[in-house]
C-alpha cells in the first residue's frame, strides 16, 4: 500500500500518523506538502489532524482551498480511499467531500479525552478488521467537533449507513451523557456516499501502541493496509 | 536628540546612581533610544540585579551537564547521542491583566528558549498559582489561563502533559503563571547565541515587529514623540500558528550548517537579543533599522528596539547563505530580512533613515549593569506542633476528613485543567498528567523523559530553607516515584518586592535550602528564572520558588511505574519514617483554620537513601505501582492510587503511639507508597538498606476500608473528588 499524508502549514499530527502508517504496513508514507499540486499515485490519502492555517477564520476554511486539496477531491472522485481525522475531517467538509459542519464543542472548551465509540459501518476498507457494534476506545482532542448537518442529511447519513463511528458510553449506548461535543446524533465519523471517503473526529493514531494505552485504534491501519494491500 | 530629564530617567526605571552609570560608560548623554535600551536590559527582568547574587550560590554542574544557566534554556546529555532542553519562566503580570494572552505568550516565550537551541520541544508544563476560591477574579483567570496555554500549546502540535494548579488568597491579587518547555536535540547540535564571524549577516526572522509590549511606563510619557496616541501600552497578542511555522522553519535551517548564532526575541525584544549575542561572542552588531519587517507605519528606532511583538528570531549567518535560508523562511510563508552585520567594534550602533541613532559600547552595558546586595532579613522560625495540639478540636474519623480533603480546592482532581490540554499529540506520552510525573518516550527509543513541576509555598513561608529544600527534594521524589533517575531541574523563583528585607530575606532562605538540596540529591539548576515584585499595596504572595525537574528512564516498557494500583490482592508498602507531623499540613488548614506551626523537616540523607531503594525497586521489577507522599500525607497518597487503578484496598491498623489523624494526614518527607506481589523479600530488603518500611494495608475490591471499622465506597470518593473544579468553574 502505497500512502500520502497531506502536510499542510499548522498539521501537528502528521508524524502520528506516519508512524501508525508505518507500523502496520511496514513502509512509510510519503509526506505531501499541501503547496505541491502534483500529488503522486497513490492508494491512500490521509488529512491528519492539526491546526491547518491557526483554524483561522474557520477551521479547516483555508486549507480546503490549498493547491492540493483540489486533487485530493478529483482522486476521492475516482475512489481514491481518503481518511480525514480531526481537522482533516474539518477540511473534508470544508471542501465538500463530506456533508455538514463541525461547529465549535457545545461545552465551548477544548476536549481532550478517551471516548468510547461504537462502529457502525465495518463494511468499507476503514473499517473491515473492525465489527458492527463493537465498542472501541480512542481520543479525541479538539475544539471544533460538534458536528452538524440539517435533519434531511442525517436521515440520509443513517438510512444510507454512512455513520462510521458514534460515541458511546463503555457499554455501547448512545446517549447524551457520552457525547463529548454536542455532536447531532452521537455522530463521531461519517462516510462519503461511495464509502471512499471516510471522516472522523477522534484519533485512531493515538491509541495503536500499547505504550500508549491502548490499541484500538490499529485496526483502522490494519483495515487499510489488508484492503488495499492487493492495489500496491 | 537631547533632553533627557531627570523625569524622564525615572520614568524608564532608572535610578540616579544607575543614570550616572549610564553618562560614564556612554562618555556623554545619551538619547531617548540609547536610554531605553539601557533601562531594559537593566531592568530587574533583564538584568537579575537583585538576585543575582544570590543565585551564584546553586550548583550548576554534574558529568550529565551540557549548558547550565546563562544561555536561552540548559542542557543536559541523556545519552543515545541526545540531549534535552528545558527551561521554566514566568508571565506572571501579563497573565493577571489579560489572562489568555498573557498565559499564551508566556507558554509561546518559553517554547522559543527550547527550540532556539535546536530542540524540538515534546511536552509543556506549568505551575499554576491563583487566589482563593472565592476571590472575584479567580475564576475568570482559570478559565482564561488555562484555555490560553492550552489554545497555545494544542496549536503547536506539543503536548502538555502536567504541572500543578494551586489556590492561595496571597496570590489574590499577583496569580502565578509559570511555564516550561521540555526538548530534545541531537547532543552535537546545539544551538548557542554567541554571534562571531566579522562581516557575517544577521538576520531577522518571523513576524513582523509591532507596538505592542513596549515597556509601559515609558510609554506614559507624552514627551518622547509628537505622535503621541501611537504610543499606547498594549498587551502582547500570541500567534501559535506562526510559531508553528517559525519552530518548523528553523528546525529545517538548523539541519544544515548555515547557522553561527540564534536567539529568539523575547523580554525587550530585539534590544536583548542583539546585545547578548553580541556580548557573549564579543563583538559588536550594526542594524539598519530601515530594514527591520514592521507592522505598523512610522516607527521610531526606541519602538522598534524595545518591542516586544511575539514569534521573532534573531541569527547570525555563514557568509553566503542568505538566499538558501530565505527560501527556507518564505516556504514557511515567515519575514526573512538580513537587517545587519556583525562588526569588530563591540559597539551596538543602529542606523536609521541613514544616521546613526545608536551607538553603545556593549561589554560595559552587561558587564557593569548593577548588582545589589539588597539588605536581607532571616526569616522568623515557626514553633514545632506536636499532633495533639495540632489535633486540638479536630474530631473526626478519618474516612470522613478523607471524604472533604479529596474534594477541597487543594486535593481535588484537576482533570478540568488537563483535558483542555492536548496531552496525547506527537504519540510519545507514555504517562498522561495526574499522576506524580509525566513520561514522554524519546522518539523512536523505549526511554523516557520524566517531568515535574513542584512547590509547596505554605512550606517555604514558614521555613523558607526547609521550603527550599522540600520544593527540590518533592520534584526528585516525584520523578524517582516513576522510576526515573532525577537529572536537573529548572527553577522558577516567584517572590515579592526584593527591596523589602524580610523579602530577600525569604528568597535568601529558598535559595539556600535549594542549593543544599540540589547538591545532597546530584540534580542540579541548569536554567531558570526570577520573577519579583509579585506584590500588591504592599502585600505580597506566598514565596514560591517552583521546581521543574526532569529525570530519565531507561526503559519505559521495563523499568517505569505510575501510581495506579495495578491488580487485586497485593500488598501496600510505606517506605519512609513517620511522625505525624501536622505543622503547615492541609489537615490542619481545611479543619482548623490554622496555617501555623513549623513545616515538616527534610532530611536530605533520608531523601536519598529512601529515594535510592525505591528507584532500585522499580528498576528490578519488585514494584507493581508508586507513589510519592505529599499534600494531605499517606490516605490521600493512598485514595488516589486506588481512584487511578479503580481497585479498593483494606488498610491495616495503625501504629500505636501516633493519634490515627497524625499518621493518616501528617506531611512527613521522604516517604512513598509501593505495592508489590512480595512483600517479604521487599520488607527484608527495606531493612538491609536501612530504609523504613511498613506494610499498611492490601489493594482488591472497590472500597478503601480502614482497620477502625469505617469505609467509603470509591464511586463516592470519585465523585468527591472529580466534581469540585468543574462544578466551582460552572458557577458563576
Amino acid at each position: 500500500m502505497k500512502a500520502a499524508v497531506i502536510v499542510s502549514p499548522g498539521s501537528n499530527c502528521d508524524r502520528d500518523v506516519q508512524v501508525a502508517l508505518r507500523q502496520s504496513a511496514g513502509a512509510d508514507p510519503i509526506m505531501h506538502w499541501h503547496g505541491d499540486p502534483d500529488l503522486p499515485y497513490v492508494d491512500l490519502i490521509v488529512v491528519p489532524g492539526g491546526f491547518s492555517y491557526g483554524d483561522y477564520l474557520r477551521a479547516g476554511a483555508m486549507a480546503a482551498h490549498s493547491p492540493v486539496i483540489r486533487e485530493v477531491v478529483a482522486r476521492a472522485n475516482k475512489g481514491v480511499p481518503v481518511l480525514g481525522i480531526c481537522n482533516g475531517f474539518q477540511i473534508l467538509t470544508e471542501c465538500g467531500l463530506l456533508p455538514g459542519v463541525l461547529m465549535r464543542n457545545a461545552g465551548l472548551k477544548f476536549i481532550c479525552r478517551d471516548v468510547d465509540l461504537r462502529v457502525e459501518a465495518a463494511d468499507t476498507v476503514f473499517t473491515r478488521a473492525y465489527v458492527n457494534g463493537q465498542i472501541i476506545r480512542i481520543p479525541v482532542a479538539h475544539n471544533e467537533g460538534n458536528y452538524f448537518a440539517d435533519e434531511d442529511t442525517l436521515n440520509r447519513l443513517d438510512g444510507d449507513n454512512r455513520v462510521a463511528f458514534r460515541y458511546c458510553t463503555p457499554d455501547g449506548e448512545v446517549i447524551a451523557r457520552a457525547n463529548p461535543n454536542g455532536a447531532s446524533r452521537n455522530i463521531a465519523g461519517i462516510l462519503n456516499e461511495a464509502r471512499n471517503v471516510l471522516g472522523m473526529m477522534p484519533h485512531p493514531e493515538r491509541l495503536a501502541d500499547a505504550a500508549l494505552g491502548g490499541t484500538d485504534g490499529r485496526p483502522m491501519f490494519d483495515s487499510l493496509v489488508e484492503a488495499l494491500a492487493a492495489a500496491a | 536628540m537631547s533632553g533627557i530629564t531627570p523625569e524622564i530617567v525615572a520614568e524608564h526605571g532608572l535610578t540616579p546612581d544607575e543614570y550616572d552609570r549610564v553618562l560614564k560608560i556612554m562618555g556623554r548623554a545619551p538619547n531617548l533610544t540609547e536610554l531605553g535600551i539601557f533601562s531594559v536590559m537593566w531592568s530587574e527582568h533583564c538584568s537579575y540585579k537583585s538576585s543575582k547574587v544570590w543565585l551564584k550560590k546553586l550548583p550548576t554542574e554534574a558529568p550529565w551537564v551540557i549548558c547550565g544557566p546563562g544561555e536561552n534554556a540548559g542542557v543536559i546529555d541523556i545519552g543515545g547521542g541526545k540531549a534535552c532542553i528545558f527551561k521554566m519562566e514566568s508571565h506572571n503580570h501579563p497573565s493577571f491583566i489579560e489572562p489568555y494572552q498573557g498565559a499564551a505568550t508566556g507558554v509561546g516565550g518559553i517554547l522559543r528558549d527550547v527550540f532556539t537551541m535546536g530542540a524540538r520541544p515534546v511536552a509543556n508544563m506549568n505551575a499554576l498559582r491563583f487566589g482563593s476560591p472565592d476571590h472575584p477574579k479567580t475564576r475568570h483567570l482559570v478559565d482564561g489561563v488555562v484555555a490560553g496555554i492550552g489554545g497555545y500549546g494544542n496549536c503547536m502540535g506539543i503536548p502538555t502533559v502536567g504541572g500543578e494548579t494551586n489556590f492561595d488568597p496571597s496570590y489574590n491579587g499577583n496569580i502565578l503563571v509559570n511555564a516550561m518547555t521540555v526538548g530534545i536535540a541531537d547532543a552535537d547540535k546545539i544551538f548557542y547565541s554567541a554571534a562571531a564571524g566579522i562581516g557575517n549577516p544577521v538576520v531577522y526572522v518571523g513576524s513582523k515587529t509591532g507596538r505592542d509590549g513596549i515597556h509601559g511606563a515609558t510609554m506614559a510619557s507624552a514627551e518622547f514623540d509628537d505622535d503621541s496616541e501611537e504610543k499606547r501600552p498594549t498587551v502582547q497578542v500570541g500567534d501559535p500558528f506562526t510559531e508553528k511555522l517559525l519552530l518548523e522553519a528553523c528546525l529545517e535551517l538548523m539541519a544544515t550548517d548555515a547557522i553561527v548564532a540564534i536567539q529568539d526575541m523575547g523580554a525587550a525584544g530585539l534590544t536583548s537579543s542583539s546585545v547578548e549575542m553580541s556580548d557573549k561572542g564579543g563583538v559588536g552588531i550594526e542594524f539598519d533599522l530601515d530594514l527591520v519587517p514592521v507592522r505598523e507605519e512610522a516607527m521610531t528606532p526606541y519602538e522598534i528596539m524595545l518591542s516586544e511583538s511575539q514569534e521573532r528570531m534573531l541569527m547570525v549567518l555563514k557568509p553566503g547563505r542568505e538566499d538558501m535560508a530565505r527560501a527556507i523562511f518564505e516556504k514557511w510563508e515567515l519575514d526573512f530580512a538580513v537587517i545587519g552585520t556583525v562588526t569588530d567594534t563591540n559597539r551596538l550602533v543602529l542606523k536609521a533613515g541613514g544616521e546613526v541613532v545608536c551607538d553603545i559600547p556593549v561589554p560595559p552595558l552587561v558587564a557593569e549593569a548593577p548588582e545589589y546586595e539588597r539588605p536581607w532579613e532571616r526569616t522568623p522560625t515557626s514553633p514545632v506542633l506536636s499532633a495533639d495540639d495540632a489535633l486540638n478540636g479536630i474530631d473526626m474519623s478519618a474516612t470522613d476528613a478523607l471524604s472533604a480533603m479529596m474534594a477541597s480546592p487543594d486535593l481535588c482532581s484537576r482533570r478540568w485543567v488537563w483535558e483542555q490540554y492536548d496531552h496525547m499529540v506527537m504519540g510519545d506520552t507514555v504517562q498522561r498528567p495526574g499522576g506524580d510525573a509525566a513520561v514522554v518516550r524519546v522518539h523512536g527509543t523505549n526511554r523516557g523523559l520524566a517531568i515535574t513541576t513542584d512547590c509547596t509555598p505554605r512550606y517555604c513561608v514558614a521555613d523558607p530553607v526547609d521550603g527550599g529544600r522540600q520544593a527540590v527534594a518533592e520534584a526528585w521524589r516525584n520523578l524517582t516515584a516513576a522510576g526515573a533517575k532525577p537529572l536537573a531541574i529548572t527553577d522558577n523563583m516567584n517572590f515579592g518586592n526584593p527591596e523589602r528585607p524580610e523579602i530577600m530575606g525569604q528568597f535568601a532562605g529558598c535559595i539556600e535550602g535549594m542549593a543544599e538540596a540540589c547538591r545532597a540529591l546530584d540534580f542540579p539548576v541548569v536554567s531558570g528564572n526570577v520573577s519579583l515584585y509579585n506584590e500588591t499595596s504592599g502585600a505580597g504572595i506566598l514565596p514560591t520558588p517552583a521546581i521543574g525537574g526532569v529525570g530519565l528512564i531507561e526503559d519505559v516498557t521495563a523499568n517505569m511505574v505510575s501510581p495506579r494500583f495495578a491488580d487485586a490482592e497485593e500488598d501496600i508498602v510505606l517506605i519512609g519514617d513517620t511522625a505525624g507531623h501536622l505543622g503547615r499540613s492541609l489537615l490542619l488548614r481545611q479543619f482548623a483554620d490554622r496555617d501555623d506551626g513549623a513545616p515538616p523537616p527534610v532530611d536530605l540523607a533520608a531523601e536519598r537513601r529512601n529515594g535510592d531503594f525505591v528507584r532500585s525497586l522499580i528498576r528490578a521489577g519488585s514494584v507493581t505501582a508508586c507513589h510519592d507522599l505529599s499534600d494531605g500525607g499517606l490516605l490521600v497518597a493512598l485514595a488516589e492510587m486506588a481512584l487511578a487503578g479503580g481497585i479498593g484496598a483494606k488498610l491495616a491498623e495503625t501504629p500505636d503511639g501516633l493519634p490515627a489523624l497524625a499518621w493518616w494526614f501528617g506531611e512527613d518527607q521522604a516517604r512513598y507508597v509501593v505495592t508489590t506481589n512480595a512483600a517479604e523479600a521487599l520488607l527484608a530488603e527495606a531493612q538491609a538498606a536501612n530504609v523504613p518500611a511498613r506494610l499498611v494495608g492490601r489493594t482488591g475490591g472497590t472500597v478503601l476500608t480502614l482497620a477502625d471499622g469505617n469505609s467509603i465506597p470509591l464511586t463516592d470518593l470519585r465523585n468527591a473528588h472529580e466534581n469540585w473544579l468543574p462544578e466551582y468553574m460552572a458557577a458563576s
